[in-house]
């Protein structure tokens, strides 16, 4: 790196006590499912196990199932708004009370980085119950009318990049709203939805109101397809949300969807240009790049090309990818072999089909799953790296001329989840926006969440908003 | 961007509505992205054996300064002995880079700095407000260089640059630097009162196409003085100046970095903005007084394990 | 002047495809009171999809105001034709209401975003807008009773925000939606906007749910569990925002409510710094 070399600063991992096996939880506390079968957590930095996690399998979801019914009839469903407020409120100040352990989990069972999981997940975890603890007491001011009826059971699906953040995201709405859940985590990342359970109980949550059944993707098919469910709410890969949407078909299921993307990220010639490429940096390498709302499509404008792409590999160079729980890591750990297969198969075809790959100098580590930080250039509509979703810190470069075609590009995509605009001018800002077909497009930065403000996507980038007022449509009888 | 040499800007400010259009045509600077992005680089974890070589590091850059109408020589004196020795109990303690003062104090800190290695550097051109006709500025720049000082740190005129008088604070700037003559110039933007990051950037390019050695935020003499942000925006400047033109110019913080925790964030900003180069007291300063101390004590602490305390270094 | 009775111009009902008056690609037609309906193929549905996707962006790029105004010109059509109606057995009630609800969306047209949007108050230095914006393109199935009230209350609801739509006229009475096509075709609305189907909503109703330049599909007038259901199933291959026929007959006189409207627009949240 040169004469300032960082040294390590590692977060202690030691604020973080693991069980060695969890069990599932449901009505309140953790059981054993009732096959007796588990899988293992690893720490995707490390490769080391982390802990053991039971499998639910259809009979645990069918109890989990019923526990969050009884407790949606009996007790969360007539509770006041206002108690329900309450809890929620208790739910996000033990997670602000509790942070540095939940991120630390969560850098730990992920690979994120720890300055992201601490300064941007579990702040947002946090933000969000307090968001909708306030909505609890107030729905019949929320536009819906004049009696807005929870729906009941919520099955809830969600994926690996965020744990904790997906895991707010579907569950503070949805008990807001007066629903019961039953969660499913990813199976890569169960763990601080389980701590979460914990936080549930030291919250004092009525059992069943939150159920947390760890499995992989029969589980999940086990609970979304469930009778007993009178909502499903997934988020992850564009082809298991088409899978849920055929499932559901015939039923009363209300169903919302938040999946892929593949948001171009479009520089004009008189952009910020400092703020730009940090946008960029941000749009694709946040996260390691699992993001949905990733800008993974750079449009760069010809007449800036040389000096944004000059700029860009010279901040590259400065990414520190390395051990996640060091404070001073940007790119952590991929969060999966699986996942780390599928960036390589993916970045080999974008070579094969000709696009140049560049990656700056950097040391990976030798256990653990890796994958550095790679732009490629010369890429067209045409390449498959820049139609399909990598879900890694790979970026395809492609160029344009005029306005028009930047729009016509960007929106040449069956997804619809973001886009980016960098322009210091105005009122081409709000031309670009309007013709943009993204659910969320960021102007002048990128990858910015807020509780309050509603995310979600055009087209295959699936349906229905999360956050702010419209998130909580999704959770009622409207 | 290929280098080119300074000369092959000189069209650029051959004229009011030349010089204009090449500031107006720089990059613009979005403020919230910037704060955002010195605020994460204020996050760098500096720990053990790189917390010891910044805070070395920070020490040979301070400009180790006094600028107050109650100076008299025997503070002069005082500050300039400290300069060369800043911990009298530990001699593996560096030097500072410079001593800063009035003009009126020149002769006293070069006695005391005569052949030490310490530079002696002198505020003029009308410190801090820039507001005299040029030809006393000149005379000022010229004192201070015949007293001794070999670093002039001169004000830009505010007034005409907001105004947008471009080619009057580029004339200036070119006659102090002439004045100057072997002397560096740093040139202090007084960015508190510039009032926005479009503006920094410009007047950071305006200084260096006029010849200034050192672009400096403030006098610390208004409210505002350096921040982070304010000297990332410097930074990207002279690494862009340098790529354009091949000539390397020096950035100084100063006016309100009183902390080592402080300091090291500013050469946090430094590597992963302009890059290692530009790690040297040649090209980058702390302009500060209390600033010191601290840096003493925290060096202190690492070496001995424990916090020390102000009775344990030298007030002056 | 001789007593001789006159004959009449009888009316050929035909398909409404991108503001013009076509037949069915396939020649076909079916009986219905005695009028000869022009059968739609899955050609005219598809073709239909095309007038209706090259439609989108005038309509839902025009104006709030100006939509707003052309919906209320079509309930002044639809006075002006409204003994027509009556003519084609239609009780004067429902196409009074009818009349009205073209009315009532009408003035939607330059509300919705302000009801269904608005600023969003995040924890950081950012102006950020949530607004809504049509989907696109929505196949509608219309409902079979009341032939026109049904229609116009699953239309004008996707319209007004600015999608363009494909309808399956019910098959049992067309008579109305055509005869609506007419209106719709002295209204200043847009060809294209709206594209009326005649024929058997079990054939041509697949092609549009699978059809993957269609954004949304509202199965309202879909009677058969079955037939919803693969409808739906179908919908999923490219996500459409579905509609599901209601669990209850619904009561076409009462207050609509927004959801029509909001179940056919997306979202659009837009975040820019605040900064100097």
């Amino acid at each position: 790196m040169g004469v300032f070399e960082y040294a390590p600063a590692p977060e202690s991992r030691a604020v973080v006590d693991l069980k060695p096996s969890y069990g599932l939880f449901i009505g309140g506390e953790f059981v054993d499912p009732a096959d007796g079968g588990s899988f293992k957590s690893v720490n995707p930095a490390s490769e080391e196990v982390l802990a053991e996690v039971a499998e639910a399998g259809a009979a645990d979801v069918d109890r989990a199932v019923r526990a969050a019914r009884k407790a949606y009839d009996r007790v969360w469903g007539p509770m006041p708004g206002r108690d329900r407020a309450k809890y929620l409120y208790r739910i996000a100040r033990i997670v602000q009370e509790r942070g540095r352990e939940l991120a630390v989990l969560e850098s730990l069972d992920n690979g994120k980085p720890i300055r992201e999981s601490r300064d941007v997940d579990i702040p947002l975890v946090a933000a969000h119950f307090f968001y909708y603890a306030g909505w609890a007491d107030k729905l019949t001011h929320a536009g819906y009318g004049p009696d807005p009826r929870p729906l009941g059971v919520a099955g809830q699906v969600i994926p690996w990049n965020f744990p904790l953040l997906m895991l707010a995201w579907k569950i503070a709405p949805a008990l807001a709203a007066g629903n019961t859940v039953v969660l499913k985590p990813a199976e890569t990342t169960p763990l601080s939805a389980l701590l979460f359970a914990e936080i549930c109980q030291q919250a004092d949550l009525p059992p069943g109101v939150v159920n947390i059944v760890t499995g992989a993707g029969e589980t999940g098919r086990a609970l979304v397809e469930h009778d007993g469910v009178d909502k499903v709410a997934f988020t992850g890969s564009t082809q298991v949300g088409k899978q849920i949407a055929r499932s559901v078909a015939g039923t009363r299921k209300k169903v919302t969807l938040e999946l892929g993307g593949k948001a171009a990220n479009i520089v004009f010639d008189d952009a910020p240009v400092d703020q730009a490429v940090e946008g960029i940096v941000n749009g694709i390498f946040f996260n390691q790049g699992h993001v949905c709302c990733a800008g993974s499509r750079l449009l760069v404008q010809e007449s800036a090309y040389d000096e944004v792409l000059e700029s860009l590999k010279r901040r590259m160079a400065r990414l520190r990818v390395g051990d996640p729980l060091d404070k001073n890591t940007d790119i952590g750990a991929i969060n999966s072999a699986e996942q780390l297969d599928r960036i390589r198969t993916l970045s080999d075809i974008g070579a094969e089909e000709g696009a140049q790959r560049w990656s700056p100098p950097c040391e990976l580590p030798d256990r653990g799953f890796w994958f550095a930080p790679t732009i490629f250039t010369g890429v067209t509509q045409a390449h498959r790296i820049a139609r399909e979703e990598i879900f890694g810190p790979v970026l395809s470069v492609l160029t344009f001329r005029t306005p028009a075609e930047a729009v016509e590009k960007a929106n040449n995509t069956p997804y619809g989840l973001s886009a980016g605009i960098w322009t210091e001018k105005g009122s081409r800002i709000l031309w670009m926006a309007d013709r943009l077909r993204a659910g969320v497009v960021w102007a002048n930065t990128f990858n910015k969440f807020d509780p309050t403000s509603p995310f979600g996507g055009y087209k295959e980038s699936g349906y229905g908003r999360e956050g702010g007022r419209h998130g909580l449509e999704a959770y009622l009888d409207v | 961007m290929t280098a080119t040499t300074v000369s092959e800007l000189s069209h650029v400010t051959g004229s009011e509505a030349a010089l204009r259009a090449f500031l107006h045509g720089l990059p613009g600077v979005d403020q919230v992205g910037a704060e955002q992005r010195a605020a994460m680089l204020g996050t760098r974890s500096i720990k053990t054996t790189a917390k010891a070589w910044a805070i070395d590091l920070a020490i040979r850059m301070v400009d180790l300064t006094t600028l107050e109408g109650a100076d008299t020589p025997g503070k002069v004196r005082a500050l300039s002995a400290k300069a060369v020795r800043p911990d009298p109990a530990d001699p593996s303690c560096p030097a500072v880079a410079a001593v800063c003062v009035y003009p009126a104090m020149v002769p006293v800190a070069a006695e005391v700095l005569r052949g030490t290695g310490v530079h002696l550097a002198s505020v003029a051109t009308a410190f801090p407000s820039g507001q005299a006709p040029l030809e006393v500025k000149l005379a000022d720049t010229r004192a201070a260089v015949a007293a001794g000082a070999d670093e002039i740190d001169m004000v830009i005129n505010r007034g005409a640059f907001l105004s947008g008088r471009y080619l009057e604070v580029f004339e200036e700037i070119t006659a102090v630097k002439e004045a100057c003559g072997a002397a560096h110039l740093k040139v202090i933007l007084e960015t508190g009162e510039l009032a926005t990051y479009d503006n920094v950037r410009r007047a950071s390019w305006l200084a260096m196409l006029a010849g200034g050695d050192f672009i400096k935020t403030s006098t610390g003499k208004v409210p505002v003085a350096a921040t982070l942000p304010v000297t990332l925006v410097m930074l990207e400047a002279v690494r862009d100046f340098r790529a354009r033109t091949g000539r390397q110019v020096g950035v100084k913080p100063a006016g309100g970095i009183r902390t080592t925790k402080d300091a090291v964030k500013y050469l946090v900003l430094v590597n992963e903005t302009a890059g290692e180069d530009w790690l040297d007291p040649d090209w980058f300063r702390f302009g500060a007084s209390t600033l010191l101390n601290d840096l003493l004590m925290q060096r202190t602490k690492l070496t001995t394990g424990a916090y020390s305390g102000p009775d344990y270094f030298t007030l002056d | 002047m001789s007593e001789r009775q006159r004959v009449a111009v009888r009316k050929t009902y035909k398909l409404f495809v991108g503001g013009k008056f076509p037949r069915s690609e396939s020649g076909r037609s079916y009986l219905v009171q005695d009028s000869n309906v022009a059968l739609a193929s899955r050609k005219d549905a598809r073709d239909a999809v095309v007038a209706a996707r090259a439609a989108v962006k005038g309509w839902s790029g025009a104006t709030a105001y100006n939509r707003g105004q052309i919906l209320y010109r079509i309930a002044e059509m639809l006075e002006g034709r409204r003994d027509q109606f009556v003519g084609l057995g239609l009780p004067a009630d429902e196409v009074d209401e009818a009349i009205d609800r073209w009315v009532w969306y009408a003035g939607w047209a330059d509300k919705i975003a302000q009801v269904y949007g608005g600023a969003n108050p995040v924890a950081g230095p950012y102006f950020n807008l949530s607004a809504p914006e049509p989907t696109g393109v929505v196949a509608v199935v219309a409902p079979s009773t009341p032939a026109l009230l049904g229609l116009v209350s699953v239309v004008a609801p996707a319209i007004v925000t600015g999608n363009t739509v494909v309808v399956l006229a019910a098959e049992e009475s067309p008579l109305a939606a055509i005869t609506l096509a007419e209106v719709l075709a002295t209204s200043d609305l847009p060809g294209g906007v709206v594209n009326i189907l005649t024929g058997r909503v079990a054939e041509t109703a697949p092609w549009l749910a699978a059809h993957m330049d269609v954004n949304a599909v509202d199965l309202t007038g879909v009677t058969e569990p079955e037939l919803a259901a693969d409808l739906e199933r179908a919908a999923a291959e490219n996500l459409k925002r579905v509609l599901r026929p209601p669990a209850d007959a619904p009561d076409w006189s009462a207050d609509p409510g927004v959801h029509r409207m909001t179940a056919l627009l997306e979202t659009k949240t837009v975040w820019h710094p605040r900064g100097i």
